[in-house]
């Protein structure tokens, strides 16, 4: 437990020490920052125009109107700025020889990943609770419904962290930080739209790929829905990632 | 202490290592010697449990390197070749990192650290940050990192390597003394440093064991005759020096070599055995003639080198 607090320290400290996570950081919030911005202002519109009709009053809501765009537009940043977290966990180490070190401390190889998962994940979060200043801002002057703002986050935080395994995979795959970035980009680009292919391909397949989309799962967390197949789904990939970047590991030593 | 059998390594269809055997035991200073190449650094990576071998094992203080890397990793202190250190961080920071992974317990690591950095000779700088020092204090913390825990064997892969002539004399001096106290294992390509370091000498050539021995049994061996060299004042009298001396019992072989103005050079060769030096300088001191130096020649662990290397290449 120690071996793995010592390492995830490190990590942790890395992160806050380097000008790359506050620029990370920086580049999400104004991002998200804009997002909100201009999501409210279209909601302003459409709440004046509302004021003259009434039944369109009546469908109009901070959590539709607001929140549920708002955090959809903040899991696409995700996608462009967790692999930029991610990239370096291993590849870089690798790089330089020191994971080579690390491997003939007497550390387990799971105490070595998770300590550089989870600091990464802690990084991530901190992003994340930065963005619940919009929902304050909201719910300071109106009063936005809190479940599904809660849900949101929740499926927010989950969707990332399958993000940031599978980033932790690629690096662990390289010792070149760009291609484990791009990489990390490319598949869960695809995990994000792969649900888009599925009214083409029959009944039964396109069940499947709905299955695999990570927009889906997320969808039911933003409207104020917690169902265990969409925690499952995104734990399951979480572990799964992790678990093969324990394997890629074993079998580093094995080939070089 | 250890014990290597069988040992090989392939890359793909490089060798890296072929069917090494040999054993180290406690409180030796063993040198691993080879050219670039040979399979040092891989036999190395091999016994900190970094590599698996393709076929073949080793035991380290009774553990098994495949069956319990756990309990040989907690007995080792290893500096790699390119000795990777994390830049970013502190010295001390550092070493209470590595303190911490190497399972030293919480309230010794404070007193772990201060006696490394002793050691070590790191007493100037442990608050700078390692990236901005030089290339001797980070080799310097290379070894500190690989002393941290107190390990029973040290595996120090060219500890020497790229630092300037007084800086090596003084990591050599480090080794030394922490030879006295443990076991060590270092390879270098650099003669002289083994034969000073070591007690016990490993060549290796392209993969496979070309011998083991202590400096002084690997000289005697391939000493094919014992060499002696004497020096006189030129006089009329000195070219009657090589008649007198081959008179000598014992003497194979007598020749003049090319020598500075003024003086004559003798280069005289006997049984292996035998130590002539005593009747030569009689022989020449009765006889009357102007005697300046005498000594015998050691062959230098270069010469060693390459004719074990050529040796091995005529069978
Ligand atoms: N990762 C690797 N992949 C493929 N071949 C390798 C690898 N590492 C080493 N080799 C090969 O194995 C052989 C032994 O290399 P090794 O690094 O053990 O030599 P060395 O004695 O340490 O040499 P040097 O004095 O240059 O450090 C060489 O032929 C080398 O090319
Ligand atoms: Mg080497």
């Amino acid at each position: 437990m120690k071996k793995f607090t010592a390492i995830y320290g490190r990590e942790l400290k890395y992160y806050f020490q380097s000008v790359t996570a506050y620029v990370t950081m920086g580049i999400f919030l104004i991002l998200s920052g804009y997002f909100f911005y201009s999501i409210f202002r279209v909601y302003n519109f459409l709440s004046f125009q509302a004021a003259r009709n009434a039944q369109y009053a009546e469908q109009l809501n901070l959590i539709d109107g607001v929140m549920r765009p708002l955090l959809s537009n903040i899991s696409i940043v995700l996608l462009l700025v967790l692999p930029l977290l991610t990239m370096r966990l291993l590849a870089e180490e690798k790089k330089l020889g020191t994971f080579e070190l690390l491997l003939t401390y007497p550390v387990s190889d799971a105490a070595a990943i998770m300590g550089k998962f989870l600091a990464a994940l802690t990084t991530f979060t901190i992003m994340l609770l930065g963005t619940l200043l919009y929902p304050l801002l909201l719910a300071i002057f109106s009063d936005p419904e809190p479940g599904p703002v809660f849900t949101g986050y929740l499926g927010l935080f989950l969707m990332g962290s399958s993000f940031i395994a599978m980033g932790t995979f690629f690096s662990s795959l390289t010792n070149n930080q760009l291609v484990a970035g791009v990489t990390t980009f490319g598949l869960a680009l695809f995990f994000l739209i792969i649900g888009w292919a599925a009214p083409f391909v029959g009944e039964t397949f396109s069940k499947i790929l709905s299955q695999f989309s990570l927009l889906k799962h997320f969808d039911s967390f933003s409207k104020g829905v917690i169902d265990t197949q969409d925690i499952t789904y995104y734990v399951f990939l979480t572990l799964f990632f992790l678990f093969l970047t324990l394997k890629s590991i074993e079998s580093t030593r094995w080939r070089s | 202490m250890i014990r290597v059998e069988n040992l090989s390594k392939f890359y793909g269809i490089t060798v890296g290592v072929r069917n090494l055997n040999f054993s180290v035991e406690r409180g030796e200073v063993l040198g691993f010697l080879g050219p670039n190449g040979a399979g040092k650094t891989t036999t190395m990576k091999i016994l900190t449990c970094y590599l698996p071998p393709t076929a073949g094992t080793a035991r380290i203080c009774g553990y098994d390197i495949l069956e319990n890397p756990m309990e040989v990793r907690k007995r080792i202190g290893y500096l790699p070749e390119k000795n990777p250190l994390y830049m970013d961080m502190r010295v001390t920071e550092y070493l209470e990192f590595v303190s911490h992974l190497k399972g030293v317990p919480t309230r010794r690591i404070d007193e772990e650290i201060g006696r490394t950095i002793g050691r070590c000779g790191l007493e100037e700088v442990p608050h700078r940050t390692i990236g901005k020092l030089s290339k001797g204090y980070q080799q310097r913390i290379g070894i500190a990192q690989a002393l941290i825990g107190d390990p029973e064997l040290l595996i120090l892969d060219e500890p020497t390597l790229g630092l300037d002539p007084k800086q090596i004399i003084e990591i050599r001096q480090l080794i030394k003394n922490l030879g006295t106290e443990r076991t060590v294992i270092l390879s270098s390509h650099i003669l002289p440093e083994v034969s000073q370091v070591c007690t016990r000498i490993i060549i290796i050539n392209q993969g496979e064991l070309v011998a083991v021995d202590t400096p002084e049994n690997l000289r005697k061996r391939l000493k094919k005759a014992s060499v002696i060299h004497v020096k006189l004042r030129e006089s009329t009298e000195a070219h009657r020096a090589g008649d007198i001396v081959s008179a000598v019992e014992g003497i194979m072989m007598v020749k003049e070599a090319p020598s500075e103005e003024g003086t004559m050079h003798i280069i005289i060769e006997a049984a292996p055995d035998r130590d002539v030096r005593n009747k030569v300088a009689f022989a020449i001191v009765e006889s009357g003639l102007p005697l300046l130096e005498i000594y015998s020649e050691e062959l230098s662990l270069e010469d060693i080198f390459l004719q074990l290397v050529m040796e091995e290449e005529a069978h």
